[in-house]
């Protein structure tokens, strides 16, 4: 009888040991494969990223940010005038964008519970899913048609409204973190409420707001689509904005497919001077993160 | 002595008033331009709603010239596109997810691929677009010839690799975030009571937010739907219905991008036009649907 | 005979539908000290915040009653120039983490576009350091940041840009009570000090610190002002049984 029992027991340790010992192996694979398939997914990043600036580092040079695309068969040429489109257009949504985006934001922070807050964000959350081929449509309505022309102007538009969801929920979400007695610590000095809300609230937040706008800026900076119908593209240099414009993104698409070596060539330096530009703009997000961080 | 200083109190009230005013109104005119975009595409969708009705989305054949508008080839393609997308993505998107979110949670490993995966999202779709063209349209090219099929290169299967590419940081941020969700006094009462990593990853955390999860895929999606440049320059281009996941294609953003600059005659726009609409109510409806969720699932 | 700078008469306070303050009349008079004590959760900060209608900035909340700030009605004047009157200090310290000690200071002028001159804000920002019993500390470091300070420098810099707008009274609600014993106290000769010209009002928990230094003394009961009289026969001789169970720490 004894004897049996501990055969049993030693029996059913050994099999309690093989299952834990199977339960760790399988452990052991899953986390495997886990590093694994996340290592694939960061490969793309570092083809492209290599692929580009490998093709982009020989086009790049003073020559080619100085100048004007040449015409087919003639060598050189540069994307100058994209350049300075990419620049003008972004600065112009930008002012657009930016003051009206912080504003709804403030809104949505301080009339958080409102019916018209609800609304408000669910349209800024819709907005930011909108394709952006299809914000590109509705300027082209609004604008361009009944304009009659294309311009940098109405391309700007897009921009715009591709950038304000993201600059309206990175403001809510900072101005709601800041603490209430800051607000009061205003008021109670005789503070009119606007002044609190712009010369206290928004001045604390900027960090936060700040690094929300840059990444917004970083976000659009590439986008090609909804400028198809609007800035349209140029090949001079212009600083009308009532004018079409061109833009880097746009002659990257436009040069891509075309069947032109030299333009492949400019396109890769464009691609890569873009990719530099995303490149500084979120690490200037990263260091205003960091460094305006208002310590309490 | 704190000297007397006088106040000027002038328009205090008003300038008050005035900015809340401003802060209402501003707030008003998101809505506000929001239902003016549904408008502006309905009411320029009427030609063509009229004229084609629902045959729009049956229709086979996109001949502007002889005035036929079927959407039905690219439709097929937009949703071709889109899923396979999802499905070359998602095993990829959630092991991100559960790495940056289970196992490698802070620390410099994980700022890492935190960066990487942000760059990731970072990269404009035209680049996308290009870098396909040139780097993996010959590849794909070489596996059809293998396969003893045309050899175009560009279609459906390079246009949905280019996707997952693209979307893959989308959906591995909002599946992270849900997954960070998880109560940890969960997985340690697990984990107390002798369950592995990989339990507790497969017993808790992937039933627990499978909803949230849900809800990344499908905005993924709606993402993937939307997507116009880099589908562009690599589909092909085509105004037929793809025979399969190499045969070129077309969605329907690439269409309007394509057409819409080019497009004469009343009912040729109408019919972009009302391509977009389709594409805007139907990113709206999973847009909504989605955050719903995961606000639902981060309350 | 005193005049009565804050005449309360009648006053309710409300958060929606619970009654707060019920029925408070109260004469506050020029050039006192007064204590505002009571168990947790009886109103305290809500009359103090009515008093400078900081009260009706929570959603839903509302008043009755009247309130008078030399003869003028409270609730009748612009919120924002009572405001300028009536300064507040808060029981935790709020300094504006973006600006300097010596913004902080004159921060009234600032963030209302006053413009004054070098010389004027100086004067301004010495004299309320020194009031504040702050100015020995912080003279040489003026332009660093207002948060680096400790927390009862902190307090004392929150005091100091009260004082800047030479408020007709003051307001301190439980101003010491995240404060170590040597900042209290300092704050405490600072109270002393100021009565001179301020008339102030104090919210505390600390029965010590209210025999200290306040003249007078209200004591709060569910909302209610149960008894208000010098402080010295409120403590030695207080005439409700509430507010003698109070005093003996039965309760609050
Ligand atoms: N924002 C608010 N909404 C609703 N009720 C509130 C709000 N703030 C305070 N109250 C209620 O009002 C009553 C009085 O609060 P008050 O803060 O004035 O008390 P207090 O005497 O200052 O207490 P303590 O000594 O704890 O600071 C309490 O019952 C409280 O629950
Ligand atoms: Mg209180």
């Amino acid at each position: 009888m004894r004897n049996n029992d501990l055969i049993n027991a030693e029996d059913s340790r050994s099999d309690i040991e093989r299952q834990i010992a199977h339960r760790n192996k399988k452990n052991k694979r899953f986390k495997g494969v886990v590093i694994g398939a996340t290592i694939i997914s960061t490969l793309p990043l570092l083809f492209i990223l290599f692929y580009i600036f490998r093709q982009g580092i020989s086009a790049i040079n003073w020559h080619f940010l100085t100048n004007l695309p040449k015409p087919v068969g003639e060598a050189g040429g540069g994307v100058a005038n994209a350049l300075v489109g990419s620049i003008l257009i972004l600065l112009v949504s930008c002012i657009i964008a930016i003051p009206i985006g912080i504003v709804i934001g403030i809104y949505l922070s301080e009339e958080s519970k409102s019916k018209l807050a609800y609304y408000c964000r669910l349209a800024v959350d819709v907005l930011q899913g909108i394709p952006s081929i299809v914000i590109g449509i509705i300027i082209y309505e609004w604008i361009v048609r009944p304009v009659g022309g294309f311009s940098a102007f109405s391309g700007s538009l897009a921009l715009a409204l591709m950038m304000l969801p993201s600059i309206v929920k990175s403001t809510e979400e900072t101005l709601k973190l800041l603490p209430e007695s800051l607000k009061e610590a205003s008021l109670a000095l005789g503070v009119p409420y606007y002044k609190t809300m712009m010369k206290i609230i928004v001045p604390t937040g900027l960090g936060g707001i700040l690094t929300g706008v840059i990444l917004s800026i970083a976000r659009v900076i590439g986008e090609t689509a909804p400028l198809l119908f609007t800035a349209f593209g140029s090949p001079f240099m212009t600083t009308d904005i009532f004018k079409p414009m061109s833009s880097l993104p746009l002659i990257i698409f436009n040069y891509a497919t075309s069947p032109y070596e030299d333009w492949h060539q400019l396109a890769w330096g464009a691609s890569m001077l873009l990719i530099l530009m995303i490149l500084i703009l979120n690490i200037i997000s990263k260091i205003v993160q960091r460094k305006w961080k208002v310590q309490f | 002595m704190i000297p007397a200083i006088t106040f000027k109190n002038n328009g205090i009230n008003f300038k008050e008033k005035a900015f809340k005013k401003t802060l209402t109104l501003l707030a008003i005119l998101a809505v506000v331009i929001l239902i003016a975009i549904f408008f502006t595409l309905l009411i320029n969708s009427f030609p063509s709603l009229k004229a084609l009705g629902a045959g729009f989305f049956y229709d086979k054949t996109w001949d502007p010239v002889a005035d036929e508008y079927g959407a039905l080839p690219f439709l097929v393609g937009t949703l071709l596109t889109s899923f396979l997308a999802l499905i070359i993505s998602t095993p990829f998107s959630i092991a991100v997810a559960i790495f940056l979110g289970e196992y490698y949670k802070k620390g410099i490993v994980a700022e890492t691929f935190k960066n990487v995966i942000d760059l990731l999202a970072g990269i404009p779709s035209v680049i996308y677009g290009f870098w396909g063209l040139f780097v993996l349209v010959p590849v794909v090219r070489v596996i059809e010839l293998k396969l003893n099929l045309p050899p175009y290169g560009v279609g459906i299967f390079t246009s949905s690799i280019i996707l997952a590419i693209m979307i893959l940081p989308f959906s591995v941020s909002l599946s992270r975030q849900v997954i960070s969700m998880v109560p940890d006094n969960l997985k340690e009462a697990a984990y107390s009571l002798g369950a592995t990593r990989f339990e507790v990853i497969t017993k808790i955390i992937i039933p627990y937010t499978k909803s949230g999860l849900f809800a990344g895929l499908l905005l993924a999606l709606g993402r993937a739907l939307g997507e116009t440049m880099a589908v562009t320059m690599l589909i092909g281009n085509t105004h037929s219905i793809p025979t399969g996941i190499f045969s070129p294609g077309n969605t329907m953003a690439s269409v309007i991008a394509n057409e819409f600059s080019e497009a004469t005659g009343k009912i040729y726009t109408s019919a972009l036009i009302e391509m977009a609409l389709f594409l805007f109510v139907v990113a709206t409806v999973i847009n909504v649907i989605g955050k719903q969720i995961i606000k639902r699932f981060t309350i | 005979m005193e005049s009565a700078i804050l005449k309360v008469r009648n006053f309710n306070a409300f958060f929606g539908e619970s009654h707060i303050l019920k029925n408070i009349n109260l004469d506050i008079d020029k050039n006192n000290v007064w204590a505002i004590m009571g168990p947790s959760g009886c109103g305290k900060t809500t009359f103090i915040r009515c008093i400078n209608r900081m009260h009706e900035l929570t959603p839903n909340a509302t008043t009755s009653g009247s309130m008078q700030l030399n003869g003028e009605e409270v609730y009748e004047m612009n919120p924002v120039l009572l405001r300028r009157k009536v300064g507040m200090v808060f029981q935790r310290p709020n300094p504006f983490p973006t600006m300097s000690i010596y913004d902080n200071v004159i921060a009234g002028y600032i963030l209302n576009g006053i413009k004054l001159s070098k010389q004027q804000k100086d004067e301004i920002v010495e004299t309320s350091l020194k009031r504040a019993a702050l100015w020995m500390e912080v003279r040489s470091t003026l332009h660093k940041k207002g948060t680096f300070l400790s927390g009862g420098q902190q307090q004392r810099l929150c005091i100091a840009r009260a004082l800047s707008m030479n408020p007709e009274m003051l307001l301190l609600d439980e101003a010491t009570s995240a404060l170590d014993p040597v900042s209290t106290s300092k704050i405490e000769e600072l109270i002393h000090e100021l009565k001179a010209e301020y008339t102030i009002l104090m919210v505390t928990h600390n029965m010590q610190q209210a025999a200290r230094v306040s003249d007078k003394t209200a004591f709060f009961y569910l909302g209610e002002i149960i008894e208000a009289d010098n402080t010295k026969t409120i403590f030695t001789n207080p005439k409700h049984e509430k507010t003698q169970d109070y005093i003996r720490g039965h309760f609050g």
